[in-house]
C-alpha cells in the first residue's frame, strides 16, 4: 500500500478534490459553459459583418412619404414609420437611432436622437448627409473610403481576453473559498486537523486542484473563440499561458484568503461578492477601464483582475511579448504572495 | 505502564459575555487497554474535555498527557498514533467509502490498509458506494473507519451511537469490542448511561465541567447504597406528601419524576412490603409499581440532584 507517490497525502487530497468536482455536475457546468454561453452570444451580437443599415424613424409632418422615398433610394437606412409618439418609443427602446421631422417651409428639419448613445450622431450625419446631397450641396472636396476590417481589432478580440480573465477570477474565487467554508462547515477541516495531515499540504492540494480545473477552461475558450471567431493570440501562446497560470494562482490565494475565517456559506458569499464585484466593473472585462476618470486609474491598475487582462490584450491584440507584460506579471505576483501569506497566518479550521 | 491518557486539572474557558467555563478542574487517568467512560448531559464538558485530549482544543490551564507525551512538544508523534471520531463530522458526501479511507490513510506513515480498515466496520459491500447513499449508521461507521485506519493505539469517540438506531448502536459497541480486544484504548463520550454501563471499563460522570463521580459502572452504582429503584404511582390527584415513603424500612432516598415516585432501596423484599402498608394506611390506592434494578441514570441522579433529561433541557435554554 505504502506505493510511493499515490498514497502522498498531496496526491490524495488532490484526487479527493478532483473528484469531488467532477462528481458535481452543476460546478463543472457553471465553470465550462458559462464563459462560452457567454462568449459565444456576446460575439455574435457584436459580430461585424455586413454593414448593419441606419434605423431612422419618420415622424409624421409634411412630405412624410417624400422624406421615406429619398432614403429608400440612397440606400443604407431601414425606415420606420408612424405617430410621434411611436417614434419617440423606437428611439427610447433603440429600435431607431435617429427620428426624422420635416416641418412647415422656414422652419428647419429636424434630428431627434441620444448624442450618447453609440451609433446616435452617426445616424444623425447618415440621414443629413442623404438630405443634403439631395437638396443640391455637392462636397468641394473628393474622398474616397476604404473599409477593412482587422482581425484583432474586432469587439470579439477585446472580449475574449476579457471573458479569459473573468473565468480565472471566478474559477479561482468560488472553487476555493466556496469548497473550503463548506468543508469547515462540514467539520471535515476539524477532522483533517485531527490526523497527522500537515496543513500546507491540505492548502497546495486545494490551490492545485484549481489550476487544473482552470486550465482546460481556458484552453476550450480559445479553442473555441478562434474556430468561431478566429481570435488568435498575434503575440503568441507563450505568453499567454505565462499569464493564464499565474492569474488561477493569484486568484486561488485570493479565494484562500476569502474562505480563511469565514464560518458560513452567506458570509463567504458576500465576501466574494465584495471582491469580485469592483473588478467586475473596474478591469475591463467587457469595456476598456480606460474609460473611467482618470483620478482612479492607479486604484483600477492595482486591483487583481485588471492586471490579467490588460496584459492578455497587450500580448493577445498587441502582439506584446513576455517581456513587454512583466509589470502586470509583477502586479499578480505580488497579490499571490501577500494573500497566500496572509491566508496561511489567519486561517481557520474549525 | 504509563497510562493512556492523563489529565491534571485541566480548565477550559471560552471567552465570550459572560466567558464559559467549559471545563473546570477536570483530572482524569485512563489505563492503557482500557475503555473509559466520559457521561454527562449536553454541556457537561464533555466534548471541550476529549477534544483538549485530541490536541484540538487548547486548555485554559492545566495539561494532557497522552501516551505519555505532552501535545506541547510532540503533537505530531501523538497524531500518529491516535484516531478520533468527533461529533457531527460530514464527511465528503461524493466520495466513495475506499477513496475516504484511502485519503485519511494517506495522512498516516504508518497504518491499516484501506479495505482492512472497511472490513473492521463490516462495510466490504459498501465500500464502492458513495457517503451520500449511506445511512447513518453506516455513515458513522465510516467516521469510526477513518479513525482506525492509522491503526491507534488510543481511539477518542465523541457520541459514536447518539442518533443511531438500535442496531445501529450495537454495530458500533461490536467494532469498538474488536478494538479492544486487540489491545487497543478508548475515551468515549456519551449520554447513554446504557451504553457506558456495557462498554466501559471506568467512568467519569461529569457535570457542569466538573466530574461529580469516577468509577467503574458496577462500583458507583454498588456506592448509591442502594442497587434498586421501586416506583410507584397512586390514584387520581391524591398525591402524597413528597417525603411519603422516606422514612420506610430499607429506603435511602426518594425523588419524583413527572408523577411516578421512585424510591432507591437497598433490599426489595423489605422495602415493598412497608411501602404497601404504608399506602393502605393512607387510604391511597396504587396505580403501578414496578421495580428496577439502579443503573448509571441513578447514579446521575444521585450526584446531580436531577434527572439527565433535565439536564440537557437547562442548556438548550
Amino acid at each position: 500500500m505504502n506505493s510511493g507517490i499515490l498514497m502522498h497525502p498531496l496526491v490524495q487530497l488532490f484526487l479527493a478534490r478532483f473528484r469531488e468536482f467532477l462528481r458535481t455536475p452543476e460546478a463543472v457546468f457553471w465553470s465550462y459553459v458559462f464563459p462560452l454561453v457567454m462568449m459565444v452570444a456576446l460575439g455574435l451580437a457584436f459580430r461585424t459583418g455586413d454593414v448593419p443599415p441606419v434605423n431612422v424613424a419618420i415622424a409624421q409632418g409634411t412630405a412624410e412619404d417624400q422624406l421615406a422615398k429619398v432614403l429608400e433610394q440612397r440606400g443604407g437606412f431601414e425606415i420606420i414609420r408612424g405617430s410621434n409618439d411611436d417614434c419617440r418609443t423606437a428611439l427610447r427602446s433603440g429600435k431607431a437611432d435617429v427620428i426624422v421631422q420635416l416641418s412647415e417651409s422656414d422652419q428647419p428639419t429636424r434630428f431627434q436622437y441620444d448624442a450618447a448613445r453609440p451609433g446616435g450622431r452617426d445616424a444623425r450625419n447618415a440621414v443629413n448627409n442623404a438630405l443634403q446631397a439631395e437638396a443640391g450641396r455637392r462636397d468641394p472636396l473628393q474622398t474616397e473610403d476604404v473599409t477593412a476590417t482587422e482581425p484583432g481589432g474586432r469587439y470579439i478580440d477585446f472580449l475574449v481576453p476579457g471573458l479569459i480573465g473573468m473565468g480565472l477570477m471566478g474559477g479561482g474565487v468560488w472553487g476555493v473559498g466556496y469548497a473550503i467554508v463548506d468543508m469547515r462547515i462540514r467539520r471535515v477541516l476539524r477532522r483533517m486537523l485531527g490526523t497527522p495531515m500537515k496543513k500546507h499540504h491540505f492548502i497546495a492540494a486545494m490551490m492545485a486542484s484549481r489550476l487544473v480545473f482552470m486550465i482546460p477552461e481556458i484552453i476550450v475558450i480559445l479553442i473555441l473563440g478562434w474556430l468561431m471567431f478566429g481570435v488568435v493570440s498575434y503575440g503568441g501562446y507563450l505568453a499567454v499561458a505565462m499569464i493564464v497560470v499565474l492569474g488561477a494562482v493569484e486568484f486561488s490565494c485570493i479565494g484562500l484568503i476569502i474562505a480563511s475565517r469565514a464560518r458560513t456559506l452567506e458570509a463567504v458569499a458576500g465576501l466574494m461578492n465584495l471582491t469580485m464585484v469592483p473588478m467586475w466593473v473596474g478591469s475591463g472585462i467587457f469595456f476598456s477601464s480606460e474609460r473611467f476618470p482618470d483620478l482612479v486609474q492607479p486604484l483600477i491598475r492595482l486591483l487583481p483582475l485588471t492586471p490579467v487582462i490588460s496584459s492578455l490584450r497587450l500580448v493577445m491584440q498587441e502582439a506584446a511579448g513576455p517581456a513587454d507584460i512583466l509589470p502586470q506579471l509583477a502586479i499578480m505576483a505580488g497579490w499571490a504572495v501577500v494573500t497566500f501569506l496572509t491566508a496561511v497566518r489567519i486561517f481557520r479550521w474549525d | 505502564m504509563t497510562n493512556a491518557i492523563e489529565c491534571r486539572s485541566l480548565t477550559r474557558t471560552w471567552p465570550g459575555n459572560p466567558p464559559v467555563e467549559a471545563v473546570r478542574g477536570i483530572n482524569l487517568c485512563v489505563e492503557q487497554g482500557s475503555c473509559f467512560g466520559v457521561l454527562g448531559p449536553n454541556g457537561a464538558g464533555k466534548t471541550t474535555t476529549i477534544e483538549i485530549c485530541e490536541g484540538l482544543v487548547e486548555a485554559t490551564s492545566g495539561e494532557a498527557l497522552v501516551l505519555g507525551r505532552s501535545w506541547k512538544t510532540d503533537g505530531p508523534a501523538i497524531r500518529e498514533q491516535i484516531g478520533i471520531s468527533l461529533q457531527e463530522t460530514r464527511l465528503s458526501e461524493k466520495l466513495t467509502v475506499l477513496e475516504t479511507l484511502t485519503l485519511f490513510r494517506s495522512f498516516y506513515s504508518s497504518g491499516l490498509e484501506p479495505d482492512q480498515a472497511i472490513e473492521m466496520v463490516s462495510l466490504q459491500e459498501k465500500q464502492h458506494a458513495r457517503i451520500r447513499t449511506l445511512s447513518g449508521g453506516q455513515k458513522q461507521r465510516v467516521a469510526v473507519a477513518t479513525a482506525l485506519v492509522g491503526n491507534p493505539r488510543l481511539l477518542f469517540l465523541d457520541e459514536p451511537t447518539t442518533g443511531l438506531d438500535p442496531q445501529s448502536r450495537r454495530e458500533i459497541w461490536k467494532i469498538i469490542a474488536d478494538f479492544r480486544e486487540s489491545g487497543g484504548t478508548v475515551l468515549l463520550t456519551t449520554h447513554y448511561m446504557d451504553e457506558a454501563e456495557r462498554l466501559c471499563d471506568r467512568v467519569a460522570i461529569f457535570d457542569h465541567g466538573q466530574v461529580l463521580a469516577e468509577d467503574s459502572p458496577r462500583n458507583l452504582i454498588r456506592q448509591l447504597g442502594a442497587e434498586h429503584m421501586v416506583m410507584f404511582e397512586v390514584e387520581g390527584a391524591q398525591t402524597p406528601d413528597p417525603e411519603f415513603g422516606a422514612g420506610l424500612p430499607g429506603v435511602i432516598s426518594v425523588r419524583t419524576e413527572s408523577g411516578t415516585r421512585c424510591l432507591s432501596v437497598s433490599e426489595v423484599h423489605v422495602a415493598v412490603p412497608a411501602l404497601l402498608a404504608a399506602i393502605a394506611e393512607q387510604n391511597l390506592r396504587l396505580t403501578s409499581l414496578t421495580t428496577r434494578q439502579a443503573t448509571l441514570e441513578d447514579v446521575f441522579v444521585h450526584h446531580a440532584g436531577r434527572s439527565l433529561e433535565d439536564g440537557s433541557e437547562e442548556v438548550k435554554k
